[in-house]
Order: C-alpha cells, then sequence, then structure tokens
C-alpha cells in the first residue's frame, strides 16, 4: 500500500536518512497525524471564539474579550474548564454506546480533515477518489449522532437525533449531486487534480451560471448537514434542551461541539476547493511564493465560514416539514437539472477560461 | 473484524449489534484500501456503513426500547446453527486452500476514470448491458418507491369543491 504521505518534503528525507525504512514511515504517520490534531484542535477552538465574536458583532455586543489579547485565549480557557469538569451520565443509559457516540463524530471528522488540500505540498491523504471520500466520511458521522440520543435514554435526545438523522439523510444527496455537477468540469475526483485545473480560472468563473447555482445549493445543504441554523433541528433550544447531546458533559460534550466546528470548517473547506481553487492566488499574483498558499486556503475558508455565521444570525429556524419540503422538492429537482445544463456547457466547450 | 462479527451476532442488546455490524463492514472496507481498491472502499463506506446501517439504525429506534434485550433462542437451534456454520467455514477454507492464487507483481491503483470507460464500453469485457439492466431496475425501484409513498388520497378530489 502507497499512501500519498507528502507533507513538506525536507521532513520526509530528514527522517528517512537517519533511520531504517520502515521505522521512518511508522514515526512519519505518528508526526501527521500529531500535527492533524493540533490543526484540529486549533481551529475548533479558534472557530469558536470566532462564532462568539461574530454573534456579538451581529447583536451589537462586544462579545469575550478579556482573555487574551482580544479575547483569543477564551475558548482555550473553556476548553481547560471543560476537561476539569465532573462525567456526569444517566444511571440507565447504555454505557457503552453512550462512552462511544463521541469518538464516531470526531473520527469522522479528522479523516475528513485528512484529505483537504491545504497547500500544494501541505495534503496529508491524496488518493484518486478524494472527493468521494469524503462523501462516504460525512455520512458515517451521523451515525454517532443517532448513538449519542438513542443511548441517553432521554426523550429529548432522541427526538434530537431522529431530527438529525433525516436531516443529514436527505442533504446528502444534495452535497453529492452539487460537487458532482463540478466533477463534469474537473473530470477527475483526486482534490490535488481538481485543483490543477483550477489554474485557468476558478471553477465558479469556469462554469459561470450552473456553477454559481451548485455553490449555493452546496452551502445551503452544507449548512443543513453540519445541523447548524437555520437548520438546527437536531439542537433546537427552545424545544429540546440541546438535542443529542443534551446527556453529555465535560470532555464528551466537548467532544461533540469540538467536532460541530470542524465540520463547518471542512464544509467550507470543500468548497473553497471546488469552487474557489483551494491555495491558489487569484489570477496567480504570488505564483512564485508557494508557502503562501496556505494564507489564501485559509483566507478563502474562514470567509466562508463567515458567510455560514452569517446565515445562522441572520435566518429564523425552519420546521421539519419546511426542511425536508426544501430538499426533496425544490434543491433537488434544481440539482438534476443543473447537473445536465452544466452537462451540456462541457459538451459544447462554453466554459470560460483565460 | 472477527471479533466484531462473532459478538454482533452474540450480543444481546439489538443496537450493539447493530454497531458492531458496522464495525465488521468498515473493516471490509479497511482491507480494500490496503489493497488499493480506493473506489471500492468509499463504496463499502457509503452503502453499507452510511446507508444501509444508518437504516437499520433508525428501524432499531423506532421499535426498541434502551432496556429490551433479545431472548436467548433454545439450546437445540443454537447447536444447530453452530453445526451450520462450522460446515461453511470448512467447505469455504477448503477451497480457499486447494485454489492456487497468483502473486500480483506491482500493485496499480484502479482510477475512476478507468472504472467508468469499462462501465460504458461496449467491446468485449465491457460491462454496458449489466450497467444498462441495473438503471432500469432502479428507475423500476424509483417509480415504485414514489407509487408507494404517495399513498392514496385521504380526501376525495369531489369533496374539496363544495
Amino acid at each position: 500500500m502507497n499512501i500519498p504521505l507528502n507533507i513538506t518534503k525536507t521532513i520526509h528525507d530528514w527522517l528517512f536518512s537517519i533511520m531504517p525504512e520502515g521505522a521512518a514511515s511508522i514515526v512519519e504517520m505518528f508526526i501527521i497525524a500529531l500535527v492533524y490534531l493540533g490543526i484540529f484542535t486549533v481551529i475548533g477552538l479558534f472557530l469558536v471564539f470566532l462564532e462568539r465574536r461574530v454573534s456579538a458583532w451581529f447583536q451589537l455586543r462586544i462579545g469575550p474579550n478579556r482573555v487574551g489579547y482580544q479575547g483569543i485565549l477564551q475558548s482555550l480557557a473553556d476548553a481547560l474548564k471543560l476537561l476539569s469538569k465532573e462525567l456526569t451520565g444517566t444511571v440507565k443509559a447504555d454505557k457503552f454506546l453512550y462512552n462511544l457516540a463521541p469518538y464516531f463524530v470526531i473520527i469522522s471528522a479528522l479523516m475528513a480533515l485528512a484529505v483537504i488540500p491545504f497547500t500544494k505540498e501541505f495534503h496529508a491523504f491524496d488518493i484518486n477518489i478524494g472527493i468521494f471520500f469524503l462523501i462516504a466520511i460525512s455520512s458515517i458521522g451521523v451515525i454517532g449522532i443517532l448513538l449519542g440520543g438513542w443511548s441517553s435514554n432521554n426523550k429529548f435526545a432522541l427526538i434530537g437525533a431522529m431530527r438529525s438523522g433525516v436531516q443529514t439523510i436527505s442533504y446528502e444527496l444534495s452535497i453529492g449531486l452539487s460537487l458532482l455537477t463540478m466533477i463534469l468540469i474537473t473530470g477527475s475526483l483526486q482534490l490535488s487534480e481538481i485543483v490543477e485545473v483550477q489554474k485557468n480560472g476558478w471553477l465558479i468563473v469556469q462554469g459561470h451560471i450552473p456553477a454559481i447555482i451548485a455553490f449555493m445549493i452546496f452551502m445551503i445543504s452544507g449548512t443543513a448537514e453540519t445541523n447548524r441554523a437555520p437548520f438546527d433541528m437536531a439542537e433546537a433550544e427552545s424545544e429540546l434542551g440541546a438535542g443529542f447531546h443534551t446527556e453529555y458533559s465535560g470532555m464528551k460534550f466537548a467532544y461533540f461541539f469540538l467536532a460541530e466546528f470542524i465540520n463547518m470548517f471542512i464544509i467550507a473547506a470543500i468548497a473553497a476547493t471546488v469552487f474557489f481553487g483551494a491555495w491558489l492566488s487569484p489570477f496567480g499574483i504570488t505564483e512564485s511564493l508557494p508557502w503562501l498558499g496556505i494564507f489564501w486556503f485559509l483566507g478563502k475558508t474562514l470567509s466562508l465560514v463567515f458567510l455560514m455565521m452569517w446565515f445562522r444570525w441572520t435566518f429564523p429556524r425552519l420546521r421539519v416539514d419546511q426542511l425536508l419540503t426544501l430538499e426533496w422538492k425544490y434543491l433537488l429537482p434544481i440539482n438534476l437539472v443543473n447537473i445536465i445544463i452544466m452537462a451540456l456547457i462541457v459538451w459544447l466547450n462554453l466554459t470560460i477560461t483565460f | 473484524m472477527i471479533v466484531s462479527a462473532i459478538a454482533s451476532v452474540a450480543s444481546r442488546k439489538m443496537l450493539r449489534s447493530v454497531i458492531y455490524l458496522l464495525f465488521v463492514l468498515s473493516g471490509i472496507a479497511g482491507i480494500f484500501f490496503l489493497v488499493d481498491y480506493n473506489f471500492l472502499a468509499a463504496i463499502q463506506l457509503t452503502v453499507y456503513a452510511g446507508g444501509i446501517i444508518v437504516l437499520v439504525i433508525f428501524s432499531v429506534l423506532l421499535v426498541h426500547h434502551i432496556e429490551m434485550k433479545l431472548e436467548v433462542s433454545k439450546f437445540i437451534n443454537r447447536l444447530l446453527t453452530a453445526i451450520a456454520c462450522l460446515i461453511g467455514i470448512i467447505i469455504f477454507v477448503t477451497i480457499i486452500y486447494s485454489y492456487d492464487f497468483k502473486v500480483a507483481e506491482n500493485s496499480t491503483t484502479t482510477t475512476t476514470a478507468e472504472i467508468g470507460m469499462g462501465l460504458l464500453s461496449y467491446e468485449a469485457g465491457g460491462f454496458i448491458l449489466p450497467f444498462e439492466v441495473i438503471s432500469v431496475l432502479l428507475l423500476a425501484v424509483m417509480v415504485g418507491a414514489i407509487v408507494i409513498a404517495k399513498g392514496k388520497m385521504l380526501i376525495p378530489k369531489s369533496d374539496e369543491s363544495i
């Protein structure tokens, strides 16, 4: 099995020069896993902080600004508090599944993070089915939510889990189909190749009208898939307490919470990769400086994350039937027609390339 | 994988056995990854782990309470099942060991493009006919599902006009 682990060539070469091959590759895998865990926590904590500041901004408050410069260490302090908290649980819960559920959510988020191209080199797992792998992984996260809701032995948690399951299963279709629309242009599922194609203009420009429709559908269904407002039926505070993680406390709750934010980051990162050219700079203005790729990638991703936060604090929550009507009666037919339009455009060479 | 396969049969709590089954299916996906069948692995994850297991969990959620346990079947039934399984394993193992497998020289990853071309080619070794048959079957299934989901109209049309 040859996993293309190509995080920074120098470290790779250095490791292989001081150790035998087998040991070196194992050490390298460990390092990469640690690096990604680090990224996972840092991004998660930063997004929690960002969410609080953005929500405060939308509501004309100040938000957390005491801990560290402009409150940037606030979520770190919160995480330390959650670590030191007691883990409470229900007596009649199914203990095994109750403890297992957070790990499902967190592992699927972590696996999805591995295929995302941060820069040209910083890309841990570049398989030739990249996008398909992402779709496959995202369908596993919902199992954690269903299990957590069921094994808590709590009515509210169960209702939250069922709603979440319904929502995720239906909106997965839209995510898959809108990505498929873009695959028609690239002709490859591999994420690095999708980025290569965009050197002649980002895909949202190349595919013009159908690409913009696909992008809008992707952002709507992505917001729904991460259970965020206006689609946060799974944890509607006013109806269900906290939804599927009502019975969780301390670090297990933090796992769910972190995974939710990481999923938001992943959706934004996929959108940035597929529609906005990932680490490519606009018009190739910094092509001579490849390390700036991370800057462009994070810039694009964070602006899309900001867009999702904007959704959350602008729109009111939908009812369950409205949610399902939106998916099955509007988004899905639009999506199917959109694929045909895109196929016609690619076939007749009507794409815009520079 | 084998441990969780046994556990999925032996567990007396229904949802737990579903989760053990999920471990088995993910393990199979892992084996596909190890032999570089990336596409098949992802299909395995989407269809089985993502689709079927979620549906099974849903049905368990609807019919099952957390304190319920499955009843243990009679001893004679268990014995018969064990014998049947043993016979199956013996047949399987003898077949595997009697066939002379060739070791592949170098591993090549099958790309999705190759799979797509294979599905659409009508030359020798192409899969166009099965592909078409499956798509017709899928269409029939979808139409059937819509017809079932639509059901009968609760209020007859004529009442609405009054």
